[in-house]
Order: C-alpha cells, then structure tokens, then sequence
C-alpha cells in the first residue's frame, strides 16, 4: 500500500513538472500584459511536433530535439506576436480568447493534415528507458529525467529573473507596468522576448509530453484545460505559484486517476472551482 | 423639481422608443414561418436553429449585455435537456410545457446557486470557474451513467402530443412551430429586459464595473439577477431539444457546445438580440451544408472565421453592417 502510494506520489510529481514546463510561461505572460492566451498549448503541440519531425524525418537524438522544440517553438510564437497578438493587447478579453481559441482550432486542422490525426510516437534513446529500482520500488527513468529537467528549468528561471537585467525588468513591469513605463523600460520589448521564452518552454514541454501521454492534433485543446488550471491555480506571474500548482494538480491528476476511476477528473474540477471560489487570484497571486 | 420630473420623463420616453418595433423585426418574424411552406424537407434542422438561437440569446444576455464571459453555458443547456428528459425517462412525466418549465427551473436553480461564484471572480479567474463547471458538469453526467445513460445517450424519452393535440410528427412541422413559439417568446421577454432600466444598468456593469457602485447601482444584484434570468432560458432551450428529439445525449454539456455559441455569438455580434439569431442561423446553416467535410477542417474554417471577424468586426456581422450603413451604434 505504500509502495503504490510512493509510485502515485513519483508518478503524479513527474506529470506535475511536465504541466509546469508547459504552462510556466502562460502564467508570466499573463502576469505581464493581462492577455489571455488560449493559444499556449498550441505552442506545446508545435513543439511537439517539431521533436517529431527532427528525430523521425533528420534522424537526430532526443537530446538535439528538445532545444530545436524550444527554438522552434520560441521563432513561430515571435512572428504570430508581432503580427497578430500585439493588435490585442487592448481589446477586450472577449476579443481575445476568441481570437487565440479560433489559433487553436486552426493549429489542431492544420496538425491533423499534416501529420494525421494519429497518436505520434518517438523512440526514447536506451538510456532514458527502462526503471530504476530504489528500496524495492521501479520508478521509470524517463519520469526521473522530467523531474530532473523541470528542476533544472526551475532554476534556470529563478536565476534568471532574480538575478539577471532582464529578470528585474520583467518583474519591474509585472509588479506595475505604467510605472516601468515611466521609468523608460520598454515594456513591449520585454514583453515580446517573454512571450518568446515562455512559448519556447511550451514547446519544449511538448517534446518531453510525447513519450508520457502522447501527441495528436487535440493535444493544444486537451492540455490547454490543464495549463489554463495550473496558472488560474498558481497565480498569474508567480513562478513558485505555478510550480505549486503544477505539482498539486499532477499528484491530484494521477492520485484520482488510479484510486477513484470513476470520479478522478471530476475531483479535479471541484477543487479548481473550491480554490478559485476562496482565492479568486489563485494560491500565490497578487492582483 | 421641474427639471427632475423633465429627466425622468425623457429617460422613460427614450426607453420607450428603443422598445418601438420596427418594420425590419416584423419582415424578420414573418419570414421564420416560410420553412412551413418552401422547405418543409429543412423544418427539423430549422427547429434545430430555433432551438440554438434561444440558446444563443441566452449567453447574449450575460456575455453581450452584462460583460460576463462564460464559456461553460452549455452547462445549462445540458441541465435542462436533462431534467425535462429524466422526468419523462424515468418518472412518466410527458407532457411537453410543464416539462420545459421543469427543466427552466432545474437550471435556474442551479444557475442562481453558481451566480454567488460568478460575481466573486473577474479576468482569467472567471473564465476558469465557468470553464470548470462546465467540465464538472460533464463530467458528472459521465460518471452518473446509471442515471444519465452516459455516452450511450438517455433512451425511453416519450413526449405526449402539446395540448394533448399537435402530436410531435416525423416532418417536424409541430416540433418547429414548438420551437419557434417558444423562442418567440423567450426573444419578447429578452428583449423587455435589454429595453428596461435593468438592461440599461446591465450595460453600465458591461462599460465599467467601478462606477456603478458610485452611482448607488448594486450590480453584484444586478448580475445575479440576469445570469439567473439566463441560466432558466438556457434550460428551456435545452428541454426543447429534448422534447424535439426524445433523446438526451451528452453532447448537450459538453465544451463545444460551449464554445459553439460564443462563436455564433461574435459572427451575429454580441450585445444585440439579433445578432444571436443571426449567428446561429448562419452557424447552423453552414453546418449543416458541410457536414460532408471532415469535421477537423470545419473547425478550421471556424477558426480562419473567428480570428478575421474579430480582427476587422470586433462588432460582428451585424455591428459591421451597421457601421457601414451608417447607423449609430449603442
């Protein structure tokens, strides 16, 4: 009995990271200019897609696919914010969730006539497969490596914006964003390369999304109803928040799953309406 | 004084005058009963289009006047669709009008219990909490399979003849003139309360949340009060299509019903009663052309549609046609 809660505990915390790769960058987005982008999992799914293409058409390793998911997806989401996003960042939010949902349906088509509507699989290179057997429990290596390179984005993000120029600017802009204004910050400059990063770990969540729950042309829709919990949960602009969120949600995801089938995903929905009801600006937001 | 008594006598004139129909609305309500003589093959699909237009006026009066964005109203529709088919199903419940009120007022109840969550919660917060009781809803339904039958579909629905006369008949010609009478009716009652002083008040919550209070306006009540109003015409739209197809299916909760409805509702343009129907029709009709199309590049078209319409008619076709011919817009 404990082992299997450990394993739903592992298990659960390894989707929980992979939820935080893909929505960690909506959750700063949002924070910044208040768009709401439903159009985020698409980004997910380009990244997919992109790893899908890179190791099975070039015939690279998984290693070389996950940064080309990252830039890939970073490049595509640069140009649609300099066309399209930028005219709505005024509008209202009717405007935009219609605008970024009709992208996610257009994505999906478009998935589906290129690749199929099939689920895509990708060979895992020998080293990620497998388990690994601790105090007489297998936990998946695979599952191990997320954990380890979610930490790692986790880091890399903390620093970043903790300790970097650009890391004080976003927060300037996202603590009061007339005010960085003011102080000669060029909050639409700021915006764009966020925007670009956090769609650039979409993508790469994506990538890592393949091997644990697969890829099809719904993937934008499916994980956008889990990214959009995650932020809503953790707070806009929080990284602690969203990385909270991630994990509570993956544990409650699988723990649901696997010990009440038949009521798991309704679970999650009652405790997504619970927390909002309580704390309508999510665990760790501000606004 | 005299002044004061001069305000408010212009202000109840004005409102008269918006409620004034004009000749256009009477061309429009006439032409909805030429299925019953050009195109009696189309009359079920036409009942199908009464049916969402009262649907679609329904989210109209939350997300259109009083600036809720809700993408989980379908939640509504199921509730009636369900009641109304339960109570037939598994009570023997078949007569047709009690049966649409009952599934009126099982979601209206529920629609006032979630209205306390509603006004709580702005921006992204909101669209969540809709969003999520949307799913809930759904899946729910799933889950109480016994009961709802699931993805199978609620079977042994049995409606008795309306009146005990107009029996439901294979063309559809009851099941439209059904259709049309109740949205006929549930337009009338809509289109009172946009014209009222709630209405008014509804489309200052919609400009600006802030300075109502100021101005001694409750629109915490306000709010309550209309999506209430909504969630009931959202469950009649759902018993009729209940009632029409004697079967309840789950695909009456789910998201792309949702989701359907705001985009017939930014095709028509929000904010104006009109809009709604024309959305659903031209949705419907264009649907129900291309359904020979695999429905993955239907959804394509959707969204080319969707991010053109709001890119260059952030008003909508009808709010498009009005600023070209010139006409103010409110």
């Amino acid at each position: 009995m404990i082992s299997q809660f450990a394993i739903v505990l592992f298990d659960g915390f390894a989707f929980g990271m992979l939820l935080f790769v893909l929505s960690v960058g909506l959750s700063v987005t949002l924070g910044l200019m208040n768009f709401i982008n439903l159009a985020h999992g698409a980004f997910g799914m380009l990244g997919g897609y992109i790893a899908v293409v890179v190791m099975r058409r070039l015939g690279l390793p998984f290693l070389v696919a996950l940064p080309a998911a990252f830039l890939g997806a970073a490049l595509v989401s640069i140009v649609f914010e300099r066309t399209l996003f930028r005219r709505l960042y005024k509008a209202g939010e009717l405007n935009q969730v219609l605008f970024t949902i009709g992208l996610v349906f257009v994505a999906a088509a478009s998935a589906a006539y290129v690749f199929g509507t099939g689920l895509q699989v990708i060979q895992m290179p020998s080293f990620l497969r497998g388990s690994v057997e601790i105090g007489g429990m297998r936990f998946g290596t695979y599952r191990i490596f997320l954990i380890v390179v979610a930490l790692i984005v986790t880091a890399l993000l903390y620093f970043g914006l903790e300790r970097t120029r650009l890391g004080a600017q976003i927060r300037a802009s996202v603590d009061n964003q007339r005010v960085a204004q003011g102080l000669g910050l060029d909050v639409e400059r700021i915006f764009a390369i966020t925007f670009a990063l956090g769609s650039g770990l979409a993508g790469l969540g994506g990538a890592l999304a393949i091997e644990i729950v697969g890829l099809d042309p719904s993937f934008g829709f499916h994980y956008l109803v889990y990214v959009l919990i995650v932020v809503a949960v953790g707070g806009l602009g929080s990284i602690t928040g969203s990385f909270v969120g991630a994990a509570l949600l993956g544990i409650s995801d699988v723990a649901g799953k696997y010990f009440v089938p038949e009521i798991g995903s309704f679970l999650i929905y009652l405790v997504l309406i619970a927390i909002l009801f309580v704390r309508p600006h999510g665990l760790f937001g501000k606004r | 004084m005299a002044e004061i008594t001069q305000t408010i006598v212009d202000a109840r004139g004005w409102l008269k005058l918006q409620t004034r129909w004009s000749p256009y609305e009477i061309a429009f309500w006439v032409a909805t009963l030429l299925p019953f003589f050009f195109l009696p093959t189309y009359l079920s699909l036409a009942s199908q289009i009464a049916i969402t237009a009262l649907f679609a006026i329904s989210v109209d009066l939350v997300l259109g006047y009083a600036g809720i964005v809700t993408l989980g109203h379908a939640m509504f529709f199921g509730l009636g669709a369900y009641a109304s088919g339960l109570i037939s199903a598994k009570l023997g419940w078949n007569e047709p009008i009690s049966g649409l009120i009952f599934g009126g007022l099982v979601a209206g109840a529920v629609g006032f219990i979630v209205s306390f969550m509603i006004v709580r919660v702005q921006h992204l917060a909101l669209l969540m909490i809709t969003l999520g009781l949307g799913f809930l809803t759904y899946e729910l339904a799933n889950a109480l399979s016994s009961i709802t039958g699931g993805t199978d579909g609620l079977q042994g629905v049995d409606i008795s003849p309306i009146f005990g006369t107009f029996n439901f008949d294979l063309w559809g010609y009851t099941a439209y003139a059904y259709s049309l009478i109740v949205l006929f009716i549930g337009f009338l009652i809509s289109r009172r309360i946009v014209n009222s002083s709630f209405g008014l008040a509804l489309r200052g919550v919609r400009e600006n949340v802030k300075r109502m209070p100021a101005i001694g306006s409750d629109y915490r009540f306000h709010l309550q009060k209309i999506y209430t109003i909504s969630a009931v015409m959202a469950g009649v739209a759902g018993a009729l299509l209940t009632q029409t197809t004697e079967t309840v299916s789950l695909d009456t909760l789910s998201f792309n019903r949702s989701a359907d409805v705001v985009v017939m509702l930014i095709l028509g343009g929000t904010g104006r009663l009109y809009g709604a129907i024309l959305g659903a029709i031209i949705f419907m009709i264009a649907r129900d052309q291309l359904s020979g199309l695999n429905p993955q590049y239907w959804y394509f078209w959707i969204g080319i549609l969707l991010m053109v319409v709001v890119l260059t008619m952030p008003k909508g076709i009808l709010g498009g046609l009005s600023r070209l011919i010139g006409r103010r817009d409110e």
